[in-house]
């Protein structure tokens, strides 16, 4: 038998160590490949290869780039879901070990950062991309291109960070790797160079998104449309695109010292030769902060709109919602130091920074203020999105008043890195964020796929998920008021501390099965959910809930001239007191040029994959191989002038009458 | 009205209950020395202060939900073009700006309370975090030990903090807040036991495999017995080496240990870092083991 080439063992032992040979690790390799194959096959078996190309891979129509955000936003708050279970069986009870300490250090850190960056990120990215060109009455992105690569960055990023975990070894020192523990005399497997390395890449997606929707919201609205006139949620996006713009570089750079650190030898952060460790801590919270206010304000402007529409009202104080919400973005940027008050930058800029952080509360409240106030004078109708804003209020206000409780410097010095601070910005980030998100998702999902989803199922998930929320997380910040620090993989007896750790876990499990319902909502909802051939399933304010659902491709047939707020409410209250409709009328519907697919983006993600990965395991020629690609196809696609194809008026006319649209 | 005050007030009442005793696990509310103390009245004032904050909001979003909600014969008024309110949304703004200056005000003077070791020549111990034990070295007494803190009670003591190993946090919950152990740099903090006692300490930042180990015990004796403790370990333990340090430095997890005497380059004399009166060092100390 001829022996095997000396590179098989070497490949074995440096793609598959012995810590992705755990039971878990295979049983993840097993799914994986097992999905695959079932998807593989499925495509082949229904000739389904050309249709997933042309209309999905290859597309640059921002509704489309959004739903696939969606998808790739819900499989990663499964993994992360998963990891969050697995950390709170480990910690039900006192020295247990379901998994040991070298996989819970993995399993917090994947948990933590697939739940920022892999499914929070697109989930705000799937909302601004199907929401607000409708909303401001465009057909497209500033840069629809742009937009589909900032797409496949991102997933491919994804898929990058999470083969972490079967090939080479999780990153293991937490979401927010703080060096000296990231430098390889401490970290010697691959796992922070995945870490590192996928967020970098799928950072310049972020980067490039922020742009764009930063354009397409001061370019690109109908005619009318002043900023004052723009619904909430366009406005959420174009703060939360600004912080984006200004947040992220300080993050690539904290990223890309560490990555030389261990790639190059540098010592920009190491323990020895002069690293200053604390310098990333400051970069790498410049951006932190700002981090979380990118997550939130999204969240902010869908309760906008939802509270509106559901309270069958104008939203009360629209200008200091505005306000509020820009100071929320430039403070933003004046409050990271207090995610380190312990570190002993002088009592002069803690107290600086702890008051700052008081002062981001005023705006907050405001806004909540605001909300409550909308549904005064209101007919508050209990839907499933409606349900969300209002669980959102105890939490988010629980979570909000916590974080003024940290902000009191002295406090914080015994709730830092305490389960207390785990209680608060969970609060904030589920109660907040999450549920804002999924009240997104819910209201906006007839305008995605021209269907609602299942209103009974949908409060089914809704109470498990919310009602699982408050056995999880109050008792945490009881337990770190009993001294539990976070990141313990497990606790010795006799601290008292299991009770309320049981009771977490039973909560965990419950949102766990909210999830499952969620999931199962939307697979039923698909097959036996009533067509909405109105376009406007909730009778909605804004511009959107005009067009048909799903919007044609071209979105608007003529775009309309929007000179007030809630224009579409208006318009439907001229309609009831007998105005004439403004329909679309044949003869102002001129020709249509629509954004061409193109493979660049996703074989431009391909490429970024194949350097990173040869970064990865430091084998620097398929890490060239990638970057040649890379700039192989920026330079075909600089020759590609071809850019728009044309739709007649005429196709355009027929499009309109189909969906039953065109005026005498 | 008056049930409203009476929620409130039992509201308040029992957040002062739960912030004032707690359970005999708590350790952060029941502190044992007045660094813990002056915190836990801080905490008291910002919850107290926030409690009320919100219950206002949910009292006032759960009348709107009620009486605003969509059935058939709501009698509530139904105004769906009202756009806001000035002197409302202005009050929004400065009511939640009051009740923060009632936290504020606490905070910043703590701050600085808490930003002066109020003895003129304070107890010394020098702390070192390595993976995964704490080095204890007390200049004065000329003595070491690892994981398990001796400290004279009734005065305050100051303690240099550091790190030869990745980043944790010094935390005896129930004496005070915590301070970062960073390498290249040593940070300030004092704390102080009422009495004698025995407690327990942690670190707060995760610092790698056997982070869950990095529990130290603590103990706090009368200062005699503090002097007595340490003549006797000058008599009876063995001297640290350099080899003995470089051992600690490996990743290994350890029991409690003792040395009479320790070599002086473990820990560093002059570092970056911000002394306890906010002032800075400006020179590097190159320790000898990394270079």
């Amino acid at each position: 038998m001829p022996a095997l080439p000396s590179f098989v063992p070497y490949l074995i032992h440096t793609l598959f160590p012995p810590w992705v040979r755990r039971p878990t690790e295979i049983g993840a390799e097993v799914m994986m490949v097992a999905g695959g194959a079932f998807i593989v096959y499925w495509l082949l078996k229904y000739k389904k290869l050309q249709w997933l190309w042309n209309e999905w891979l290859t597309t640059v129509d921002h509704k489309k780039i959004g739903i696939m955000y969606l998808v790739a936003a819900i499989i990663m708050l499964a993994r992360g879901g998963l990891d969050a279970l697995m950390l709170r069986t480990n910690l039900a009870l006192p020295t247990a070990h379901f998994i040991g300490a070298s996989e819970y250090n993995e399993v917090f850190t994947t948990h933590g950062t697939i739940m920022v960056f892999f499914m929070g990120m697109p989930l705000i990215f799937a909302l601004f991309n199907v929401v607000v060109p409708l909303q401001i009455g465009s057909r497209d992105v500033a840069f629809p291109r742009l937009n589909a690569i900032s797409f496949w960055l991102f997933a491919f990023a994804a898929a990058l960070f999470n083969l972490s975990f079967v090939v080479g070894g999780s990153p293991n020192a937490g979401w927010t790797a703080y060096p000296p523990l990231t430098e390889l005399a401490f970290n010697h497997t691959v796992g922070e160079n995945y870490y590192f390395i996928s967020l970098l890449m799928t950072g310049i997606g972020t980067t490039i998104t922020g742009i764009n929707f930063l354009v397409t919201i001061l370019r690109m609205r109908a005619p009318g449309m002043t900023l004052m006139k723009m619904p909430l949620f366009t406005w959420a996006t174009l703060n939360t695109s600004a912080l984006i713009l200004f947040a992220f570089p300080p993050f690539t750079i904290a990223l890309l010292e560490s990555l030389l650190d261990r790639l190059a030898a540098t010592s920009f952060f190491t323990l020895s030769h002069g690293g200053m460790p604390m310098m990333y801590v400051n970069l790498f919270w410049l951006f932190g902060h700002p981090e979380v206010y990118i997550l939130v304000l999204p969240a902010f402007g869908v309760f906008s709109e939802v509270v509106a529409t559901f309270s069958r009202k104008k939203l009360f104080g629209y200008p200091s919602m505005v306000l509020s919400m820009t100071a929320i973005m430039v403070l933003a940027y004046g409050t990271w130091v207090h995610h380190f008050f312990t570190m002993g930058a002088g009592p002069a800029v803690n107290v600086f920074f702890g008051l700052s952080t008081m002062l981001i509360a005023i705006p907050t409240g405001v806004k909540v203020f605001n909300w409550i106030l909308t549904m005064w004078g209101g007919r508050v109708q209990f839907t499933t999105p409606m349900l969300y804003f209002l669980a959102m209020i105890p939490t988010f206000v629980i979570g909000g008043a916590t974080g003024v409780m940290l902000g009191a410097v002295p406090a914080d010095y015994q709730f830092h890195n305490s389960y207390f601070v785990i209680a608060h910005f969970h609060e904030v980030l589920i109660g907040g964020t999450v549920f804002g998100l999924l009240a997104g998702v819910y209201y906006w999902w007839p305008k995605m796929f021209g269907y609602k989803l299942n209103d009974r199922q949908g409060k089914w998930a809704f109470w498990l998920f919310a009602g699982g929320f408050w056995p999880t997380f109050i008792p945490q910040y009881w337990l770190g008021l009993e001294g539990m620090t976070r990141r313990m993989y497990t606790y010795p007896l006799g601290m008292g501390w299991h009770t309320l750790n049981v009771i977490s876990t039973i909560g965990g499990f419950i949102m766990g099965a909210g999830f499952l319902v969620l999931a199962a909502n939307v697979l039923y909802s698909r097959r036996h959910q009533e067509k909405d051939l109105t376009g406007d399933a909730w009778d909605g304010r804004t511009l959107e809930w005009s067009i048909p659902s799903p919007a044609p491709e071209y979105n608007f047939a003529v775009i309309p001239t929007v000179d007030e707020r809630d224009w579409w409410w208006q318009e439907k209250e001229r309609r009831r007191q007998g105005e004439k409709p403004v329909v679309v009328k044949p003869e102002e519907i001129r020709p249509i040029a629509i954004p061409k697919n193109t493979p660049v983006p996703i074989l431009l993600g391909a490429a970024f994959f194949m350097g990173a990965f040869g970064l990865v395991f430091s084998w620097w020629d398929i890490a060239l191989a990638g970057l040649v690609a890379v700039f192989s196809i920026l330079i075909y696609s600089w020759f590609q002038y071809d850019h728009y194809r044309i739709l007649s008026a005429g196709e355009v006319r027929e499009s309109e009458e189909l969906l039953g649209r065109l005026g005498a | 009205m008056r049930t409203w005050a009476k929620r409130v007030a039992l509201a308040l009442g029992l957040v002062a209950v739960m912030a004032g005793c707690g359970g005999p696990h708590a350790v952060v509310l029941n502190p044992a020395g007045p660094v813990g103390r002056i915190e836990l009245n801080l905490m008291d004032v910002a919850a107290v202060a926030m409690a009320a904050v919100i219950l206002f909001v949910l009292v006032l979003a759960t009348l709107a939900v009620v009486r605003f909600r969509d059935r058939k014969g709501n009698k509530a008024p139904y105004t769906p073009n009202v756009e806001g309110h000035k002197v409302l949304e202005v009050l929004w703004f400065i009511i939640p700006a009051l009740i923060l200056t009632i936290i504020g005000i606490p905070t910043v003077q703590d701050t600085y309370a808490l930003a002066k070791v109020p003895a003129k020549h304070p107890l010394v111990i020098d702390v070192t975090s390595l993976d995964w034990k704490w080095l204890f070295e007390y200049p004065g007494q000329k003595v070491a030990t690892v994981n398990q803190l001796v400290m004279p009670a009734g005065q305050p003591v100051l303690f240099k903090i550091t790190s030869d190993a990745p980043m944790n946090t010094f935390w005896i919950p129930q004496l005070g807040g915590m301070e970062y152990a960073m390498p290249g740099r040593v940070l300030p903090l004092w704390l102080e036991s009422y009495k004698p006692g025995a407690y327990w300490g942690h670190s707060g930042q995760f610092s790698g495999r056997e982070f869950e180990k990095m529990f130290f015990s603590v103990k706090a004796v009368t200062p005699t017995a503090f002097s007595a403790w340490a003549a006797n370990l000058r008599k009876t333990a063995p001297a640290m080496t350099v080899a003995d340090y470089h051992r600690l430095l490996q990743f290994t997890t350890v029991g409690h240990l003792s040395y009479s005497s320790y070599p002086a380059f473990t820990f560093p004399s002059v570092t970056h870092g911000f002394t306890l009166k906010g002032g800075m060092y400006l020179l590097m100390h190159n320790n000898p083991v990394h270079d």
